[in-house]
């Protein structure tokens, strides 16, 4: 059994850097690559992809992604895990394997595909026989908006990542796999941690929740001390080196920018935190009060002590649902008294909306400049040299919220004066597509693992 | 003595739903103590008075020397229902550190606290 292994972040979100995965594997040893490309309502573009074009609908950004290090794969080694496959993880898989055939590397790669996470075609049955995968948030039960909804997806965890590199992929490729478990996986297949293994489980879980957003952790988006951190033209992506035991080091590849320290791994830890106690995953439940930190020299973080504790009979479900229709505008007014002006330039809009009968859901009226992000607490903002108004409308009526877009430009000549940034011509009204959650028993998600060669 | 959270404290912040979460970090761990006693769930919900629709939940991490704020109803639906510009709730960290702490001229002087300027 290797004693340390080496697992790298390469990608935080579907639209993160595109060079990143090759310099993380050229950057240093490295023994894995994880790469996560979903977000919340990832999933349901991606399903929209494939409704127009059934071969889509994964994240082909990866295509690139594995051109870029297929030398890598194939020369040293380097195995690949990724939930790139999104709600075609077959089609991925063979697009995969066509660009290592086109690449000279076919046969080299040994594809390992997890399947099982997508709900969507077995929503009504499930319903039908008493799952109401009602909102987390409201309790509403999903049949509210049953009609609406544009793809579902369980979370699912490190097992089948397992059972493919058991087989011996050399690239996995998931559809909604949790973001931790992409880290989790290798090191549970490298260690051999056993299902109630609770504390290395939620170290891996923890490795993973470090590393799972990139640069996050390695200096990106840093408070503190940001103006000293280096470089971050170059900055370096983070890996964990972790060992058999759940310990492992925080740290990023030589000769590159950022910084990994207490401050900017602690920073990534309380990212998207709830209850530190329980962080659930479909393995296990993580205590992020057990986690202890300590510098380990330049650029390197140690991380021992966590706990874990058995996980629920649940597994999470994203839905995504269409809910109406949004637009947002904007125009800049100009010192002197600009808030003042771009406070009655909102007004005006607003009564210009009620004149036309239009009606919405929601309309929110921010100040960008003066408070649109920290409200009162900003203080006096009467002196500010400019004041962006940015008028948001929400509803489910699109013709009302396409009405709305055209009653932006008219306020440069009607409306207050010193007013002015409004070249990006009307705005665009998008379609909403809101995130549902949901939780369903364990038992009725039956994931499996097919190998392409 | 008056304190600035931002001068004695790091944060970063995210989201859950229509959830904020703001974790606030001491800058040195021996300012961890002050953080936990009077930056409390109270006061946290009065300092973000009329600006969230729900209420706040308080965790603490002394390990990290950090604690955990959940701000329900901050995000005006939250992910992409909402239209604020913050609709992923990405600096109500700093919004937090807005905040200013009283503290006895001498427990300051023995933490080493800056001034307020």
């Amino acid at each position: 059994m290797k004693q340390v292994v080496r697992v790298a972040a390469g990608q935080g979100f579907w639209g993160d850097d595109l060079d990143a995965p090759r310099r993380q594997v050229e950057g240093g040893p490295i023994d894995y690559l994880m790469l996560d490309y979903l977000a919340e309502v990832t999933m349901s573009i991606l399903q929209k992809q494939k409704e127009r074009d059934p071969s889509l609908g994964y994240a082909r950004d990866f295509l690139g992604a594995i051109e870029s290090i297929l030398p890598a794969i194939v020369e040293k080694g380097v195995k690949v895990v990724a939930n790139a496959g999104g709600v075609n993880p077959h089609s991925c898989a063979a697009a995969v394997k066509a660009l290592a055939e086109k690449c000279g590397a076919g046969g080299k790669l040994r594809i390992g595909v997890v399947t099982g996470d997508d709900l969507l075609d077995r929503l009504d049955a499930l319903i039908a026989s008493g799952h109401s995968l009602a909102n987390m948030d409201t309790a509403e039960p999903l049949s509210t908006v049953r009609d609406k909804v544009l793809s579902a997806n369980a979370y699912i965890g490190s097992v089948p990542i397992v059972e493919a590199l058991v087989k011996g992929a050399n690239v996995v490729i998931t559809g909604r796999s949790t973001d931790t478990a992409l880290t989790m996986a290798p090191l549970r297949h490298e260690f051999g941690w056993g299902a109630n293994s609770w504390d290395q489980l939620a170290a891996g879980i923890v490795a993973g929740h470090i590393i799972e957003c990139g640069a996050q952790c390695s200096g990106g988006n840093c408070l503190y001390d940001w103006r000293s951190i280096p470089d971050l033209a170059n900055v370096g992506y983070p890996l964990v080196e972790a060992r058999p035991d759940g310990t492992f080091v925080v740290t990023k590849n030589p000769h590159t920018g950022g910084r990994v320290s207490v401050p900017t791994v602690t920073e990534q830890l309380v990212y998207e935190m709830g209850d530190p106690h329980s962080y659930i995953t479909p393995d296990v439940i993580a205590d992020f009060t057990t986690i202890k930190l300590a510098a380990d020299g330049e650029d390197r973080v140690r991380v021992s002590g966590i706990k874990g504790r058995p996980p629920t009979d649940k597994l999470k479900v994203s839905i995504a649902y269409e809910a109406g229709f949004k637009a947002i505008g904007t125009l800049v007014y100009a010192w002197p008294d600009a808030l003042e002006k771009a406070t009655l330039a909102g007004k005006v809009l607003r009564e210009r909306l009620d004149r036309l009968g239009l009606r919405f859901d929601r309309v929110l009226t921010e100040f960008v400049g003066a408070n649109a992000t920290h409200g009162r607490l900003a203080g006096d903002q009467s002196n500010a040299a400019e004041v962006q108004l940015r008028f948001g409308v929400r509803g489910s009526d699109r013709s009302a919220v396409e009405r709305f877009t055209r009653e932006i430009a008219p306020l440069v000549l009607n409306g207050p004066p010193s007013v002015t940034g409004f070249a990006g011509g009307r705005p665009k009204v998008e379609e909403i597509v809101a995130y549902w959650p949901a939780l369903i028993d364990k038992s009725v998600v039956k994931t499996s693992v097919e190998i392409v060669q | 003595m008056k304190v600035r959270l931002v001068d004695i404290a790091h944060a970063r912040s995210g989201d859950k739903g229509d959830t904020a979460n703001v974790g606030l970090i001491a800058l040195r761990p021996q300012w961890y103590e002050l953080l936990a006693q009077q930056v409390t769930r109270e006061r946290v919900a009065e300092h973000f008075r009329g600006m969230i629709e729900g209420g706040v939940e308080r965790y603490e991490l002394p390990n990290l020397n950090a604690l955990n704020f959940l701000l329900h109803g901050a995000l005006d639906g939250g992910g992409t229902l909402s239209l604020k510009t913050d609709a992923q709730g990405k600096v109500y960290s700093t919004a937090l550190l807005r905040m200013t702490l009283d503290v006895p001229d001498a427990e300051a002087k023995r933490l080493g606290l800056p001034a307020a300027a």
